[in-house]
C-alpha cells in the first residue's frame, strides 16, 4: 500500500481550532506530516499599530480565547513598564486572582478537550459545566464571560465586589470537592491510561531546543515556570508549588495540568486573603484615554500561561498608538516545529491525542 | 511527580460517575428559563437623549468603529450640543464598554440585556435611547462608568498665577502662562467634539490648535490661529489671537464637552501658550502673497473689529487704511481693558502683525472732525466703520454732576495713558465706591486697588450693583473672584439714591435695596425697597453702569438711511448697511466682546469683497 495524502482540519472535532495538517500516511503510521497555518490569520500584531494604547483592550483578548486574560496582564505590565506607573496594590492582586481563575478554567477546559479524542464524552460535559461557573464569577466581575477587557494598562476597570470574593470562595470550595470525582472519571480509567500512558513522547532536550515551555517542558523534569523563575505581579509573595513529571507523554502531560488546578486555588485563597483595599486604577498617561501615549521604548514581558511562556515585545515610539507588537504564542514552537517533527512514526488515531496534549493554538500562531 | 503519584487503573473510579444519572441537571431550558445577567454586564447600550449632548468621543474611542453618529432633526440647536446621537452597529460592536467609561456626560451606559432576535440585519443598528433595544420602560442597568473606569481626565492642570495680595500690588500680568509640559498635559484633555468651535463666534477651530500643542506643532497651531480653515475662506481665524488668549470671554470653555462632568478645557489658556511660545511669529503669513486689487477699504476706528476687518481685506489683496481718533490704535484693547489683563506687548505683537500685511494705521485722525465721512466714501471703494461704545451712562441720580463723580472708560483711559508714561497721574481716592456689576465696574475697581496698593499701601474700593447676588451680576465670576482676593469689597443688591456731597466733596453713596432686577418677562425692570438703606463712605465714585455709542461722525442724511436697533445699526449677515458701500461691525453692531468684533471683522471682510468684486458703489 502506497502513501496517501491525509487532510487533518480545519473541520475536524479532533483538531484544535482553526488549524490544519496535511499527513503522509502509510497504513495508519504516519510518514510525514506539514502544519498548515493561516486560517485564523487577522493580523492581530498588525491591527495593534492602528488602534490606540488603550482601544487595543478589545483586540488582544482575540488571540487566546480559552486564556483571554492573558494578553491582557502581558500588554498592561508591558505598558505599564514603558510608562513607568506604578500600579495600586489591589489591582495586583485582582490581577492574580483573575489569572488563576483563568488557568483553572482552561484546565477544566482540557479536561473536556481529552475527551474528545478518547470518547470520553462525560469528560467535556463535566469541565464545561464547571468552567461555566467561572465564566459566572468573570460575568460578575467584568461585564463579560468570555472576553473580559477588565485587565488594562494602570490597573483594573473596576474594583472586586465582596459578592464576587464570595462567589470565589464558594467556587473553590465546590472544585475542591470536585476534583476527585475528575480522577475518579479520567486518570484512574483504564482506558483512558491505556490510551495516554507511553503516547506522544516528548524528550527533553528536544523539547529545550525547540523552545518548547509550559506543561510540555514540565513532563520531561524541567520545573521551568515564568511564575518561579521571573515572577511577575505578586507570584513571588504567594506560596505554591510547581508539579514536575519526567515521563514526557500525553499522561503525564494532561496529568500534570489536573495537578495544576489545586495549586492555583491555594494562589487565589491566598490572593483573597492578602488584598488590601484601595484604588484599582491610575492613569497610564497625562490625559483621556484617545490621547494616551506611552514614551519611547521597548520591552519584552512574559507571563506563565497555561501553555507555556506567553510574551509580548512592545516597541513604542512616544505615539498614542504602539510602533510594534510582536506576540510570543506559548504553543508556537510545538505547533510549526513539533508536528513536523514528532507526528512521523504516529499512528492517526494518536495524532489528535498529540495535538491536544501539546496545546496546539491556533491564534498564536497566526496572531 | 515521582512514579508512584500517578493514580492507579481502576476498575470501578470511572463507573462511580453513574451517581448523576439521579441528580438534576446543571444546564437551565432556554428559552424556557431566562437567565439573568449580572449586575455589571455589559449588554445592548442606552442612551439618556436629555443627557447626551451628541459630542461623538463615544465614537471616537470605539475600537471596532462600531457608532456612526447620526444627525437628528428634530432636536435642538443650542450651544453646547450638536444635534447628533450615536448609533450602533451590533455586528460590529465588540461590548467592551469603552464608550461608556469615556463618555462626557454618563448618558451612554450599558444593560443586562443580550437577547435580541430578529431576521432583518438593519434591526441590529439602532440608536439606543432610554429604553433601549427592545423599547421597555424598565431597562435593568448593567454597566457603567464609575471613579476607577473613567477615561477621561477631569481636572485643569493648574495655572499659575501671582498671588492675590501680591498681584494687587502693581500692574504686571499675573497670569504666569502655561510651559511646554502643562500645555501639552492640558491639550491631552481635549476630544476634539468641536463644540467649541460651534459656540465661539467667530469659529475658531480650537480642537485643531489643541491638537496641534498636542504633537508640539506650534508653528502648525499658529496657523490654525491665524489662518483658520484654509479650505474654506479662514473661517476661525484670528489675528487678535495674543490678545484673546488673555481676556477673551472663552464661551467656548462653557460649550466644552469636558465641562459636563468636570473642569472644561483652558481653551483660552492654550491660546495664549501657542502665541507666545512661536518665535517667529511674524512668518507664520510667508506664504500669505494675495494677488493685488485695485480697490481701497478705509476702516474707521482701530478696535478688534476694525483691525480684524482690515487683516481679513489684506490677505485677500485689498488697500486698507484704517482711522484711529486716538493716539494709538487698539481702541478698546488699549485703553479699556488693565495691563494686569492684557499687557501692551501682546496687543503690540497682534497688531503690528497685521501691519505687517501692509495695513496703513492713521492715529490722531478723527473721522468726522478732521475728515468727513463723504470724503472717505469718494476716496475708498468701501468703508467699515466699527466706532464702539464710547459714551458713558449714567444713573443720574442727584450728585451725579460733581467733579468726583467720574464715568469709568474715561478713568481706566487715563489709568492706562499714565501707566505708558503718556499721560498725567490720574487723581487716586483713598476711598472709592464703584456702581455697577459688570467687567468694566471689576476693571476699574481693580486698577483703582492697585494704584491705592501703589500710594497709599492699602485698598479701599467697593463696588455696589443692583443685581443681588455674584451669580447674578454679569461680571465674570473669575474676576469677582480675584478681586475679592485683591481686596475688592462688593455690596451687591443695592441701587444708588444719591450722591451724599458735603462741602462740595463727596463723601459717599446713599443706596436702597434692590429686591428684583428683571421682571417676569426678563427685562430690565429694577424694584426696590426703599425702607432698607445703606451709606457707603467714599471720596470719589465711578459709574460703570454701561455704554453707549457715538454716531456724531455720522452725516444727518447718513443717519436717516440707516436703521437701528436699540442702539445699534442693523446689518445683515455680511455686516452690510442699508447703505451699500458702508458696513459696520464690533460693538455698534453686536457687541459685547473682542472676539464678537472679530467675527465682525471677518464677516464684513468677506461682505466687502463680494460686494467690491460684484463691481461695488
Amino acid at each position: 500500500m502506497g502513501e496517501v495524502k491525509l487532510f487533518f482540519g480545519p473541520n475536524h472535532p479532533g483538531m484544535h481550532g482553526n488549524f490544519s495538517v496535511h499527513m503522509y500516511v502509510e497504513g495508519d503510521t504516519v510518514v510525514k506530516a506539514r502544519p498548515l497555518p493561516g486560517f485564523l490569520h487577522r493580523g492581530f500584531e498588525k491591527l495593534m499599530e492602528r488602534r490606540l494604547w488603550y482601544q487595543n483592550l478589545a483586540l488582544i483578548p482575540r488571540i487566546c480565547v480559552p486564556e483571554p486574560d492573558i494578553n491582557e496582564v502581558v500588554y498592561a505590565l508591558a505598558v505599564e513598564k514603558l510608562a513607568n506607573v506604578e500600579v495600586p496594590e489591589r489591582a495586583q492582586w485582582i490581577r492574580m486572582i483573575v489569572l488563576e481563575l483563568a488557568r483553572i478554567a482552561v484546565h477544566l477546559m482540557s479536561m473536556a478537550g481529552i475527551g474528545g479524542p478518547l470518547g470520553l464524552y462525560t469528560g467535556p460535559y463535566w469541565g464545561i459545566a464547571d468552567r461555566d461557573r467561572i465564566l459566572d464569577i468573570f460575568e460578575n466581575l467584568s461585564g463579560a464571560r468570555i472576553y473580559h477587557m477588565y485587565i488594562v494598562p494602570g490597573g483594573v476597570r473596576k474594583d472586586m465586589t465582596p459578592k464576587v470574593q464570595e462567589m470565589i470562595v464558594k467556587f473553590l470550595d465546590y472544585l475542591e470537592g470536585r476534583l476527585p470525582e475528575f480522577e475518579n472519571l479520567i486518570f484512574k480509567n483504564r482506558i483512558v491510561q491505556t490510551r495516554l500512558r507511553g503516547i506522544a513522547l516528548l524528550d527533553r532536550e528536544t523539547a529545550l531546543e525547540m523552545g518548547v515551555t509550559g506543561i510540555g517542558l514540565r513532563a520531561t523534569g524541567v520545573p521551568y515556570d515564568i511564575r518561579k523563575v521571573d515572577p511577575y505581579l505578586y507570584y513571588d509573595k504567594v506560596d505554591f508549588e510547581v508539579p514536575t513529571a519526567t515521563e514526557g507523554d500525553a499522561f503525564s502531560r494532561v496529568y500534570l495540568k489536573f495537578r495544576e488546578i489545586p495549586q492555583s486555588i491555594k494562589i487565589i485563597r491566598q490572593c483573597l486573603e492578602r488584598m488590601p483595599e484601595g484604588k484599582v486604577n491610575v492613569p497610564i498617561s497625562e490625559g483621556n484615554a484617545l490621547r494616551f501615549r506611552v514614551p519611547k521604548g521597548s520591552v519584552y514581558v512574559h507571563v506563565e500561561a497555561s501553555r507555556g511562556e506567553y510574551g509580548y515585545y512592545v516597541v513604542s515610539d512616544g505615539g498614542e498608538k504602539p510602533y510594534r507588537i510582536v506576540v510570543r504564542g506559548a504553543s508556537y514552537p510545538q505547533t510549526l516545529y513539533g508536528i513536523e517533527k514528532y507526528l512521523p512514526g504516529t499512528r492517526i488515531e494518536d495524532v489528535p491525542i498529540w495535538l491536544d496534549t501539546m496545546g496546539v493554538c491556533a491564534p498564536e500562531v497566526d496572531r | 511527580m515521582a512514579n508512584n503519584t500517578i493514580p492507579k487503573k481502576e476498575f470501578f473510579a470511572p463507573i462511580k460517575a453513574w451517581k448523576y444519572m439521579f441528580r438534576k441537571p446543571v444546564t437551565i431550558k432556554v428559552p424556557y428559563v431566562k437567565r439573568e445577567a449580572a449586575e455589571r454586564y455589559r449588554g445592548f447600550h442606552v442612551n439618556d437623549w436629555n443627557e447626551c449632548i451628541g459630542c461623538a468621543t463615544c465614537a471616537k474611542i470605539c475600537p471596532t468603529d462600531a457608532i456612526k453618529m447620526v444627525e437628528v432633526d428634530d432636536l435642538p440647536h443650542e450651544y453646547g450640543k450638536k444635534p447628533q446621537r450615536p448609533v450602533i452597529d451590533y455586528g460590529r460592536c465588540s461590548f467592551c464598554a469603552m464608550c461608556v467609561d469615556i463618555c462626557t456626560t454618563g448618558s451612554l451606559k450599558m444593560t443586562r440585556e443580550y437577547i435580541h432576535i430578529s431576521p432583518k440585519p438593519e434591526d441590529f443598528v439602532f440608536a439606543p435611547t432610554e429604553k433601549g433595544i427592545h423599547g421597555v420602560d424598565e431597562v435593568p442597568i448593567g454597566w457603567v462608568r464609575d471613579d476607577d473606569s473613567d477615561l477621561l481626565e477631569l481636572e485643569r492642570v493648574e495655572m499659575e498665577m501671582i498671588e492675590g495680595e501680591e498681584r494687587a500690588k502693581s500692574f504686571i500680568e499675573y497670569v504666569k502662562g502655561y510651559s511646554k509640559e502643562k500645555a501639552m498635559h492640558e491639550a491631552a484633555r481635549c476630544v476634539e467634539c468641536a463644540l467649541c468651535t460651534d459656540r465661539c463666534p467667530q469659529h475658531m477651530q480650537i480642537p485643531e490648535y489643541i491638537k496641534a500643542i498636542w504633537k508640539d506643532d506650534l508653528k502648525d497651531a499658529l496657523r490654525w490661529l491665524l489662518k483658520g480653515d484654509e479650505s474654506n475662506n479662514m473661517l476661525g481665524a484670528n489675528p487678535f489671537s495674543a490678545v484673546c488668549g488673555r481676556v477673551c470671554t472663552h464661551r467656548c470653555e462653557e460649550a466644552c464637552s469636558i465641562g459636563n462632568r468636570g473642569e472644561a478645557i483652558a481653551i483660552r489658556w492654550l491660546k495664549r501658550y501657542i502665541v507666545d511660545n512661536v518665535p517667529e511669529y511674524e512668518k507664520v503669513l510667508d506664504d500669505i502673497k494675495p494677488a493685488k486689487k485695485d480697490k481701497k477699504v478705509a476702516i474707521v476706528g482701530s478696535g478688534p473689529a476694525g483691525l480684524s476687518a482690515a487683516y481679513f481685506l489684506a490677505t485677500m489683496g485689498y488697500e486698507v487704511e484704517v482711522f484711529e481718533a486716538l493716539s494709538k490704535p487698539g481702541g478698546v484693547m488699549r485703553y479699556g481693558i488693565p495691563s494686569y489683563r492684557l499687557p501692551d506687548e501682546a496687543l503690540d505683537k497682534d497688531i503690528s502683525f497685521i501691519q505687517a500685511l501692509g495695513v496703513k494705521i492713521h492715529v490722531g485722525v478723527s473721522v468726522g472732525k478732521e475728515i468727513p465721512l463723504q470724503k472717505l466714501k469718494e476716496q475708498f471703494d468701501a468703508v467699515f466703520v466699527s466706532t464702539g461704545f464710547t459714551l458713558g451712562r449714567s444713573t443720574n441720580v442727584p450728585g451725579t454732576e460733581h467733579e468726583d463723580v467720574i464715568q469709568a472708560l474715561p478713568l481706566l483711559r487715563e489709568i492706562r495713558d499714565y501707566l505708558r508714561g503718556e499721560g498725567p497721574k490720574p487723581k487716586i481716592p483713598k476711598s472709592l465706591v464703584v456702581i455697577g456689576g459688570g467687567n468694566v465696574a471689576m476693571d476699574v475697581a481693580r486698577s483703582m486697588a492697585r494704584l491705592q496698593n501703589m500710594e497709599y499701601g492699602s485698598v479701599d474700593v467697593k463696588v455696589t450693583c443692583l443685581e443681588r447676588n455674584y451669580e447674578e451680576m454679569p461680571a465674570d465670576m473669575e474676576e469677582i473672584e480675584e478681586g475679592l482676593e485683591e481686596g475688592v469689597k462688593f455690596y451687591p443688591g443695592w441701587g444708588p439714591v444719591r450722591i451724599i456731597i458735603d462741602d462740595d466733596k463727596v463723601k459717599g453713596v446713599e443706596l436702597k435695596k434692590c429686591v428684583e432686577v428683571f421682571d417676569e418677562n426678563k427685562r430690565f425692570n429694577p424694584k426696590f425697597d426703599e425702607e432698607q438703606k445703606l451709606y457707603l463712605d467714599a471720596d470719589m465714585v465711578v459709574e460703570a453702569i454701561g455704554q453707549a455709542p457715538d454716531y456724531s461722525y455720522l452725516p444727518e442724511e447718513l443717519k436717516e438711511k440707516l436703521e437701528f436697533v436699540r442702539g445699534r445699526i442693523l446689518t445683515n449677515e455680511y455686516r452690510q448697511t442699508s447703505i451699500e458701500w458702508l458696513f459696520a461691525g464690533g460693538d455698534i453692531v453686536n457687541g459685547p466682546d473682542i472676539i464678537h468684533g472679530v467675527a465682525d471683522g471677518y464677516w464684513a471682510a468677506r461682505g466687502i469683497d463680494e460686494f467690491l468684486t460684484k463691481g461695488g458703489k
